[in-house]
């Protein structure tokens, strides 16, 4: 579903960030990517959702059929890409429904699909704010305003399962959550988890994995993958800290 | 007829007609004028607005008919009032059987009553051309303790080369009155044109005016509206103003509030885009206690467009317990437009909540790219955040008919859908 080849990105005018990065994701599959700060996690997802300000120096993205780096960011989602926000953002204004209502339009426009019509549009906002136990009434309030970090992280799962993406990017989804919205977060995911959808978890500790279970864990260090694993590693990772790796890679 | 060659203003002024009808206001509109000047950059009011390159334009004032149905705001349900170039083109208005309200010419306004009201009021050049060489208006009576059956629509379109139109309007709620005005501009197969207005009126006791104004001549009118209203006690007004079209717009927006418990409210939407100049004045003048007013305007400037805004709230010695609130919000979504925001304050009493707040900024990048990294096109993420931004001042038109007319005009001009 998703092949990076060799990629190098760097901050516009910038230092580069990530220096020859692999991965291949495949449907169905759950891949953990942890690292220290400043090792390159968000500019990964940051570069795959094509947010403006980085530069692709070298290598390759392909997501299903595309070249995803030729395609816009509204194009990437298009196509089935999604991410969930560490910082989601407040839009004053902009209710939530109305705004989705928006991007499933033009979503289904862009896959020739039918519209979707009002009463189907309404049992979905239902049954996705119910897989997060997110309020009816937050879900026609204004995006993010107000809410707080968890009804943030938990409206950016209900979003997710509204758009039913192919492939998932989840940006430090468990940062700033209590037990209570973690858990409620994870198991929102872990019901939208499929044979045909694949989930990419950026997390810099090991106990979302608690929750959503990895299939694969990779270690990025300094925008490169320097150690993939099972879940074990992450445990590994928990005990001894990232500097465990690097004296083993350097031996 | 004699010209003075020295003096702009009676240059400007020398082809038009000097009608003989004996008006005092006329007449006193005439004399004042002799000695007066157009306002050049210099003067702190003219500050950011530029005339001097219309005001050296030959203007004709041309009795003419148009081609209205386009203008109409359809189910408006209103007396329809229709003034082409300044003249009332009766064969285009309507005006409904309605025993809550009388329409009269400007001319039948009793002059000692309108001189008693405005004694101490502030003219300017524009509103003594207006009212020294006024061809027509309405004036309209709100009767007392009535609720207006209809809304009243007064239509203005200019039709022609270099015209000008010098419409002049005054309208009567009566106490305990109520009623609902819309007042609209376009132009038809124009070009150069000037629109020259004068909207006033007395808000009497417990009665209270909604106004809808909606701005949308051709992009090479001159629009200059000078407003004036008078509040007694316990009385409401309120105006909202909406702005997209001419190339230079200037509404001058004036209330007098001279009762106790009276409330004021002002908002105004303004969009320009090319090099469209829109330039709003208000000034609020409170002269008694536990009155409060409200004022938001929030501007969207485009390509090379200049918005203007300054609103002036005075709280005179004796007005106590006065709440007035102003904000100014306005983003700029090119790097060639600009803004220039100045909200006064005026304050002589000393119990009073007042604020007032002014802000430039541009569409928010990371809002942007937020929901476009839900699938919505770059263009469809502005244009919702654009509508956020103006929804809540378009939403003070309650009536229905003028709210679903102004979608519309936003969907045909600009592609936006709110």
């Amino acid at each position: 579903m998703l092949t990076i080849k060799n990629l190098h990105a760097s901050v516009e005018e910038g230092a580069e960030i990530l220096k020859g990065l692999d991965l291949e994701v495949k449907a169905g599959e759950v891949h953990a990517i942890m690292g220290p700060n400043g090792s390159g996690k968000s500019t990964l997802a940051s570069v795959l959702a094509g947010k403006d300000g980085y530069e692709v120096t070298e290598g390759s993205v392909k997501f299903a059929d595309t070249d995803l780096l030729e395609l816009d960011a509204e194009d990437r989602a298009k196509e089935g890409m999604f991410l969930a926000f560490q910082y989601p953002v407040e839009i004053p204004g902009v209710s939530n429904v109305n705004f989705l209502r928006t991007a499933m339009n033009e979503i289904r426009e862009y896959r020739k699909e039918d519209k979707l019509s009002a009463k189907d549009f309404l049992a979905k906002v239902k049954e996705a704010s119910a897989l997060v136990e997110l309020d009816n009434k937050l879900a026609s309030r204004a995006v993010n305003v107000g809410f707080s970090g968890g009804e943030k992280k938990r409206n950016e799962i209900f979003q997710m399962a509204m758009l039913e993406p192919k492939l998932a990017i989840l940006d430090e989804t468990d940062s700033g959550l209590d037990i209570d919205a973690l858990r409620i977060v994870s198991e929102g995911v872990n019901k939208l988890r499929s044979k045909d959808n694949a989930i990419i978890l950026i997390t810099h500790y090991q106990r979302l994995l608690e929750y959503i279970q990895p299939d694969f864990v990779h270690v990025l260090n300094d925008g490169k993958i320097i150690k993939t694993g099972d879940k074990n590693l992450a445990l590994e990772l928990e005990e001894k800290g990232y500097d465990w790796i690097n004296e083993e890679i350097a031996q | 007829m004699e010209v003075v060659a020295d003096n702009k203003v009676l240059a400007f002024v020398s082809d038009f007609k000097r009608p003989e009808d004996g008006s005092k206001v006329r007449q006193q509109a005439l004399d004042a004028l002799n000695g007066m000047d157009f306002p050049t950059t210099r003067v702190e009011e003219w500050k950011y607005t530029r005339v001097a390159k219309y005001v050296k334009r030959k203007y004709k004032q041309v009795q003419t008919t148009a081609n209205v149905d386009q203008f109409k705001i359809a189910d408006l349900d209103a007396h329809q009032l229709v003034f082409v170039n300044g003249f009332y083109d009766e064969k285009a208005s309507t005006i409904l059987e309605d025993d809550t309200v009388s329409i009269h010419k400007i001319d039948e306004l009793d002059e000692g009553y309108y001189t008693d009201l405005m004694e101490d009021t502030e003219e300017n050049v524009f509103s003594l051309i207006n009212k020294g060489y006024q061809t027509g208006g309405v004036f309209i009576q709100i009767k007392k303790n009535k609720k207006a059956n209809h809304p009243i629509h007064i239509l203005h379109v200019l039709e022609g080369e270099e015209v000008m139109a010098n419409a002049r309007h005054f309208i009567h709620a009566e106490m305990g009155s109520q009623a609902e005005i819309v007042t609209s501009f376009a132009s038809n197969n124009a070009s150069n044109g000037f629109t020259n207005v004068v909207l006033e009126g007395h808000v009497e006791t417990n009665a209270s005016i909604r106004i809808n104004k909606l701005q949308t001549e051709a992009k090479d009118v001159l629009n200059i509206s000078n407003e004036m209203f008078i509040q007694d006690e316990s009385s409401n007004f309120l105006i909202n103003t909406v702005t997209t079209g001419g190339q230079l717009t200037r509404n001058g927006l004036n209330v007098i509030v001279e009762g106790e418990n009276c409330h004021t409210e002002m908002n105004g939407a303004y969009l320009g885009t090319e090099k469209q100049h829109i330039d709003n004045h208000t000034i609020i003048d409170q002269l008694y206690s536990n009155c409060t007013s409200s004022e938001s305007y929030k501007g969207v400037m485009d390509d090379k467009s200049v918005g203007v805004f300054n609103g002036k709230v005075i709280v005179r010695q004796d007005a106590q317990k006065i709440e007035a609130y102003q904000s100014n919000k306005n983003i700029l979504l090119s790097k060639g437009a600009s803004v220039n925001s100045k909200p006064e304050l005026e304050i002589y009493a000393d119990d009073v909540r007042c604020s007032h707040g002014s802000t430039i900024g541009e569409l928010d990048e990371e809002a942007i790219y937020y929901l476009r990294s839900r699938g919505i096109s770059k263009k469809s993420a502005q244009q919702l955040l654009i509508a956020a931004f103006i929804g809540d001042i378009l939403d003070k038109i309650q009536n229905e008919a003028v709210r679903a007319h102004v979608d519309q005009l936003f969907l045909e001009d600009f592609g936006w859908r709110f």
